[in-house]
């Protein structure tokens, strides 16, 4: 079972590695994220919303449904050890 | 294993001193990184775990039981489950007022500020809802974990 597991972890981990080369290469200034949508939000965000740190504005409003999932994400952990561990006092 | 527990429980003079001496400056801190997140790095992720760090030091000084005196169980639970509701909930109360989900400029009905500047207060009341979050489930991971889930004594 073990070696089973540490099989399906190295055949999904090689699967990852072999899709990041086909990746833009990092901070190329050709690649789809650098050409339209940085320059969008670095354009448009302080006079669509008023919020003078950009990287606020992208987290709580355009990237609003991933911020809202972090969120879910830590409440999840918590409650997770709160029902693996928590016991009622014996007295 | 019980003698070394009542040693441990901090009975240091110098620790407990700078402890309440760091405490309410700790948490004035982690509101204003909350809160100034809109101007300077920060923001509700980065103020909550300062926050429930002042509840952690304070637990680690003085022992679980006094930590749970400012910020009991019952209450804990119920931030827990606030933080993710507030922030939810001005997503939908959003889909009410005819926007889309988490679209704050729908809220301008509401209260008339301007679709605006309702985009930069959703952020700021989504920020809360973070905050509120991550405090009070890093006080609950605390207190479960250090203490092997029976919350009364530990670390």
């Amino acid at each position: 079972m073990k070696n089973l597991a540490l099989l399906a972890t190295l055949v999904t981990g090689a699967l990852l590695l072999y899709g990041t080369k086909d990746f833009p290469a990092w901070g190329d200034p050709q690649d789809p994220a650098s050409t339209y949508l940085s320059p969008y939000y670095i354009e448009n965000a302080v006079e669509q919303t008023h919020v003078p740190n950009i990287v606020t504005a992208v987290l709580g409003d355009y990237r609003g449904y991933d911020t809202m999932f972090e969120t879910v994400v830590i409440y999840c952990a918590g409650m997770a050890v709160l029902s693996v561990l928590w016991r009622k006092k014996e007295e | 294993m019980r003698d070394i527990h009542e040693h441990t429980a901090g009975e240091d003079l110098i620790i407990k001193t700078s402890v309440r001496l760091m405490v309410p400056f700790i948490q004035v801190f982690g509101l204003y990184v909350i809160v100034h997140g809109h101007y300077s790095p920060g923001g509700g992720f980065q103020g909550g775990v300062i926050l429930g760090a002042s509840f952690i030091l304070l637990a680690l000084a003085f022992g679980m039981k006094t930590s749970q005196e400012y910020m009991t169980v019952g209450v804990n639970a119920v931030l827990n489950n606030l933080g993710p509701a507030i922030f939810i909930g001005v997503g939908v109360l959003c889909t009410l007022f005819g926007g889309l989900f988490l679209d704050y400029s729908a809220l301008d009905k509401l209260i008339p500020l301007g679709p605006v500047e309702w985009r930069s207060f959703g952020i700021f009341l989504i920020e809360i809802g973070v905050g509120v979050a991550v405090m009070s489930i890093m006080v609950l991971l605390y207190w479960n974990l250090s203490s092997g889930g029976s919350m009364d004594e530990g670390l």
